[in-house]
């Protein structure tokens, strides 16, 4: 049997490619079928207690932490008539200037008390670079069912140690002191 | 540009808008500026997997005669400050610019004497993309933010019109050495 022309062998790969599976991603439409990996480096994420108070205690080390500069953070202290988080100071001023960071996490590494994550939320372009650096409003958590709206003072009879160790399951819950640090 | 600019004010104006508009970011042809890893997602976003053509901007025009949209991927050094000025100006009007990346929108983390610190001291930026690099969702995502300014963008009367009542904003609003934000 002759062999074929190249020139007709070569839309044999052109016909075969007519049945393959399409590798194309409808990104706008479908994306919810190809979702970033858990540990995607998105928008950050500024953490509650399950009481509602504010996780972050204002410490800079995020900040410290940067190496694009793009976090500043102003503490403040907490007093007994207005309490945003457990222990002595809050983050009273959180910027994150998304036109400097670089998504990289050493601030999620830097930080004490893991009020610093990250989302997977990737879709930040704007047309203006003011409205790129996200203030504290646009960076906390949402409020869950069983929070307040923080300031409110801490859970009746509790001490800071039963925040940190996560012993706070909502408001006014507290979880029995079973021994272990779990 | 054209004739479309002469029209008088109404309800023929906004129609014409409204198509030129569409036709406009319908067929939006980027031009090739990759500087630097930023270039490597934006090849990737034009490939089979993102497929940019999808949007009608598949072709990267290594002329910037024929582009409508420089994609400013990468930092900007100041020696290539001119260069990217005048690849801007020889593209042909209506042009946009996209920031991609956080060097080309305010210099990422080379805040240094080296680079341009954002590319908006060069040349205007319609769409700011943070991310470093972005992925090519991210970029997806900024086209498409950008199509929809286009697809609002207005003409003639309507536009010095826009460009009179920016202008009223402009002066009215706060400095940004008055921005305090949170801080005391």
């Amino acid at each position: 049997m002759p062999e074929l022309p190249q020139v007709v062998r070569g839309f044999g790969v052109t016909f075969r490619t007519m049945f393959k599976k399409v590798v194309t991603e409808q990104y706008p439409e479908e994306k919810h079928l190809f979702p970033p990996k858990p540990r995607f480096h998105g928008r950050h994420q500024l953490n509650r207690y399950a009481d509602g108070l504010e996780k972050c205690i204002g410490c800079e080390l995020c900040a410290w932490a940067c190496p694009a500069d793009a976090i500043y953070v102003e503490g403040a202290d907490n007093t007994e008539a207005e309490r945003f988080s457990p222990g002595e100071r809050y983050g009273r001023v959180y910027q994150i200037n998304y036109l400097r960071c670089i998504l990289c996490g050493l601030c999620i590494e830097a930080c004490p008390t893991r009020a610093l994550t990250m989302t997977n939320e990737y879709e930040l372009a704007d047309s203006s670079r003011a409205s790129l650096i996200y203030e504290k409003q646009d960076l906390l958590a949402p409020m869950l069912p069983g929070m307040l709206a923080p300031p409110h003072a801490m859970a009746e009879g509790t001490t800071t140690d039963d925040y940190y160790s996560g012993r706070i399951k909502g408001l006014g819950v507290v979880a029995m002191d079973t021994g272990d640090a779990s | 540009m054209g004739i479309e600019e002469k029209l008088p004010s109404g309800f023929l104006l906004t129609t014409v808008e409204k198509f030129a508009g569409y036709a406009r970011k319908s067929a939006l042809w980027p031009a090739t500026f990759g500087l630097a890893c930023c270039a490597i997602e934006m090849m990737t976003t034009g490939g089979a997997r993102y497929d940019l053509a999808r949007f009608g901007m598949e072709v990267f025009r290594a002329s910037p005669r024929q582009a409508d949209l420089m994609i400013v991927a990468g930092r900007v050094s100041q020696k290539m400050a001119p260069v990217l000025r005048q690849i801007y100006d020889q593209m042909p009007g209506p042009k946009w610019v996209l920031a991609m990346g956080v060097c080309a929108s305010s210099g990422g983390m080379f805040n240094n004497y080296a680079i341009v610190q954002g590319v908006d001291h060069v040349v205007p930026v319609d769409i700011y993309l943070p991310g470093c690099p972005p992925r090519p969702e991210m970029l997806i995502d900024a086209i498409l933010k950008l199509h929809d300014q286009i697809s609002d963008t207005k003409l003639g009367k309507n536009r010095v019109r826009e460009i009179e009542q920016q202008e009223r904003e402009a002066l009215a609003a706060a400095p940004t050495s008055a921005m305090k934000g949170l801080l005391r």
